[in-house]
């Protein structure tokens, strides 16, 4: 029963640097942990800090400093699990705090750089979080030990408090602070066995949820500074077009408008709000010279990947020899698929607050890449990396959006233009017609089938960008790029000739880049409706097909297994009603086998009714978010199979808001069931599987309902 | 000079007669936990309650709200169905990123304060206009049922 004790109390900490800090409490009868979430502190306070992760107050105040930002996805409570799981700590006492920009304390090993993305965060720091938190451990024991002067071993931590157990007596954490920093931090701790975990595993409570209710959640649109400013902005509606010439005149009529900023591509406008920066714009008249792409449309890039297609690409995977294994087929199946540009849609349209002062300067957003907005401010500006101070804050989604810097670098120019902190906030529009897109991709597929309907080859052309070679060079290497192939080569049916190329080919006439689910997502979209294709060649059931040849996977065969029996695979359907199945294995470690139901009507739209996933991802932190993230992902995927799409036309996209940029409603939902296996394999990453399978069971269940096979996506425009 | 009536509290503010309430709240009232999504009354990030009822704030402008009552997601926890509400989206985890949850809780709370017991039909009605692009609708829709099935909050817990 709730009752009458259920009240809130917020707190303002303290104001840092122009931050807040909030603290937020729940008095509650169920378990509701009391986290705060801040900035980095001006002045660190004296105590114990180990390590860059964890600092412990002579007042027992305990700090966990998160390297991975929270987007969503669940950062903020799964790292403090595996911090506080081997530090002897309960989330109740502890307060977060947002990493600043270092790439030496907080690179993720993936990337060799501070960096949220690729579904990466506990792969990359399972194991790395728990050492800093038995090493904490073990010294804050070792000073109990010391201060008693009995044998560690006969001492133990929980809650926050040091027992020595034959005696019974007790020191806190934080009185035990002061004698820990001044021990050597010790070469090796010891792990705790998997077995003793007492939160690692549980569904323990978001630490992030108190905040996101209330309204006091601080995203990068919500900083406010003294004498701040708000500028609205509007690039070159062409990618590559320059601004000619402005007439500020009508802008500057508007009250509230305080200055124009030119850029050579952009045009701001600086005012005291938004609505006089937005309406400011609006009466802004710019000249623009449109450049090379002012006459370029989908179509055009459409013809220039189908060009490429029939070049050779360099091959990322090849078993046996495809070429004489196609020849001598009894049957040959080929196809083309098509992916079409995306854009993110983050809920908070790209913003960023800028200070340009003489001495350095301050920026203020929300970034999955920290350490790369500072760098490029400290390139805008001139200053060393050390003059730049970047305030990190949580992100209202990410979706790999903010894993580019291009909005923050584009602030910073405004702001070296004007004499106050500016907080430049793009308007939705700005944010679908500037985004940095999911790439346009064309696929040649092609396989053969032995006379009993067997696929005995497999071969799989990709043509699209490498992201990889611009975003992290490093990882590009021998020509191949691991996102554009990512899922292709990891195929999991056991065929004996496999081929995967990848041809190269960059449109210079929209910026792209990664989004949920990244390769996979499109990679996984073409290979299960091409599984899909064989089956129904091979007049076999889908579910059946696969099964057979996932002889050498026994974990996607059991996760099949599942998910058709609590779909209810093979029961009768409605008239109209069909579904379809898709599985998922890529370089994020996690299996995922998923079924969808859906209705195509008379009319021709789909209704999906229900998704059933099930998910193998190795050992999980917290079983809560990881089913979270499915139903997440899954309810992006459908707004993307169904009706994402940007197109162009003369150079401009054609898609501005969410009337011609269509997301799923809530009355179009469908329920999401997610059955989670549970083993001791290593922990894969589960913040895009969900998305990466959910385009090709929409189209399996179109086609078991319509006979229809869609190879384009959006699916709803194929019908 | 314009009085704004905001979570109980009047504000003299002098802005544009045309300025929506969003950028009153956030710009110059301080106030920001109203967000910011679309501008064209498409997502409902905006949602605030104008005597009870769910508005988007976005296309909403000051003039239009002379002499009526503005709740905001900084005060809905005082009423009796925005309490039940939050207690409901703490216990489910609702949230991810959190950015479209205070116009989902504003919706929900006029849905709850006018239909005590809404039905899957009534939920959809009332909440299809609030985007959330980490897909936590099914959260959202279990979350609305157990504030409404939640024992009622006593004017003495409702009130701060």
């Amino acid at each position: 029963m709730m009752t009458v004790s259920r009240r809130a109390f917020v707190t303002v900490l303290a104001a840092v640097g122009g931050g807040l800090l909030v603290g937020y409490r729940v008095g509650d009868e169920r378990r509701v942990a009391k986290a705060t979430i801040g900035s980095a502190s001006a002045a660190t306070p004296p105590g114990f800090a180990p390590n860059a992760f964890i600092r412990i107050g002579p007042d027992g105040g305990i700090t966990l400093i998160m390297p991975q930002v929270e987007m969503g996805q669940g950062t903020y409570t799964s790292m403090p699990m595996l911090l506080a799981e081997e530090l002897e700590v309960v989330p109740d006492q502890i307060r977060l705090e947002h990493a600043p920009p270092d790439n030496k304390l907080y690179a993720n090993q993936f990337f060799g750089e501070q960096m949220t993305g690729a579904s990466s965060s506990v792969r990359a720091f399972y194991e790395p979080l728990r050492r800093a938190g038995a090493t904490a451990r073990a010294m804050l024991v070792a000073a109990a030990a010391a201060s008693w002067n009995v044998d560690p071993g006969s001492c133990r931590a929980q809650k926050g408090v040091v027992t020595h157990t034959p005696s019974g007596r007790t020191l806190t954490y934080g009185a035990l602070a002061a004698k820990a920093a001044a021990l050597p931090v010790p070469d090796k701790v010891t792990l705790k066995d998997p077995k003793d975990f007492t939160l690692i595993g549980t569904p323990a409570k978001r630490l992030d949820t108190p905040s996101k209710v209330n309204g006091t959640a601080q995203y990068g649109i919500d900083v406010r500074l003294p004498g701040m400013l708000i500028a609205t902005v509007a690039a070159s509606p062409v990618l590559g077009g320059k601004v000619t010439g402005i007439d500020e005149q009508k802008a500057k009529a508007v009250p509230g408008v305080r200055q124009i900023v030119q850029l050579d591509d952009a045009v701001a406008v600086v005012a005291d709000h938004m609505w006089a920066a937005k309406q400011g714009l609006a009466a802004l008249a710019v000249r623009w010279d449109d450049g090379p792409n002012a006459k370029l449309s989908t179509a055009d890039i459409v013809q220039g990947l189908a060009k490429a297609s029939e070049t050779a690409g360099v091959t990322a995977r090849k078993d046996g020899d495809p070429v004489s294994a196609l020849a001598g087929a009894a049957t040959k199946v080929e196809a083309v698929y098509e992916s079409p540009f995306l854009a993110h849609v983050t809920m908070e349209p790209m913003n960023c607050t800028v200070h340009v002062r003489k001495d350095g300067c301050e920026v203020w957003t929300g970034s999955q890449v920290l350490s790369r907005a500072q760098a490029t401010a400290a390139e805008v500006t001139g200053f060393p990396l050390e003059k730049v101070v970047v305030h990190n804050h949580l992100l209202g989604g990410g979706f790999g959006r903010r894993l580019e810097v291009d909005y923050v670098t584009q602030a910073v120019r405004i702001a070296k233009q004007v004499d106050a902190p500016v907080k430049v906030v793009w308007t939705r529009e700005e944010d679908v017609q500037h985004d940095v897109y999911r790439p346009y991709y064309y696929d040649r597929i092609a396989a053969g089938l032995d006379p009993r309907g067997t696929p005995v080859v497999w071969t799989h052309r990709i043509v699209g960008p490498a992201i990889v070679a611009r975003f992290l060079p490093p990882a590009f290497k021998d020509g191949i790029d691991i996102d554009a192939v990512d899922g292709a080569v990891q195929l999991l049916y056991d065929i004996p000739a496999i081929q995967v190329e990848h041809v190269r080919h960059e449109e210079p006439v929209l910026n792209t880049g990664f989004w949920r689910g990244v390769g996979v997502t499109h990679n996984n979209f073409v290979i299960e409706s091409f599984v899909d294709e064989l089956a129904a060649t091979s007049k076999q059931d889908p579910v059946a097909f696969r099964r057979a040849l996932l002889g050498k996977s026994p974990r996607a065969m059991a996760l099949l297994g599942v998910a058709a029996k609590e779909a209810g695979w093979g029961k009768p359907l409605p008239r109209g009603h069909g579904r379809g199945v898709a599985l998922l294995y890529s370089g994020w470690g996690t299996y995922l086998a998923q079924v969808a139901e859906v209705e195509v009507t008379g009319s021709g739209d789909v209704r999906v009714h229900r998704i059933v996933c099930a998910v193998d991802c190795g050992r999980i932190v917290n079983p809560d978010i990881v089913r979270a993230q499915i139903e997440s992902g899954v309810v992006y995927g459908i707004s993307a199979a169904l009706w994402g799409e940007v197109t162009l036309k003369n150079g401009r996209v054609e898609q501005s808001n969410f009337h011609n940029y269509r997301v799923l409603r809530m009355n179009e939902a469908p329920p999401i069931d997610v059955h989670l296996a549970r083993n001791n394999e290593a922990p894969g990453g589960i913040g895009e599987p969900g998305t990466a399978v959910t385009a090709p069971s929409l189209g399996n269940a179109i086609f078991a309902a319509t006979g229809k096979r869609i190879r384009k996506l959006p699916l709803q425009t194929g019908l | 000079m314009v009085g704004l009536n905001v979570n109980g509290k009047v504000h003299q503010i002098d802005v544009p007669s045309d300025m929506p309430v969003l950028w009153v709240l956030r710009d110059v009232l301080g106030m920001t936990g109203t967000k910011f999504g679309c501008g064209m009354a498409l997502c409902g990030a905006c949602t605030v309650q104008l005597d009870g009822q769910a508005i988007r704030s976005c296309v909403t402008p000051v003039s239009a709200v002379a002499g009526k009552a503005i709740t905001t997601i900084e005060a809905i926890g005082e009423t009796p169905a925005g309490g039940k509400v939050q207690a409901a989206w703490i216990a489910l985890d609702v949230p991810q990123c959190g950015y479209c949850q205070s116009g989902q809780i504003m919706s929900a709370s006029a849905l709850l304060a006018s239909n005590a017991h809404p039905t899957d039909a009534d939920i959809d009605a009332a909440m299809a206009g609030n985007i959330c692009r980490c897909g936590t609708y099914g959260r959202i829709r279990a979350a609305i049922k157990e504030a409404a099935q939640a024992a009622p909050i006593s004017e003495k817990g409702a009130t701060r």
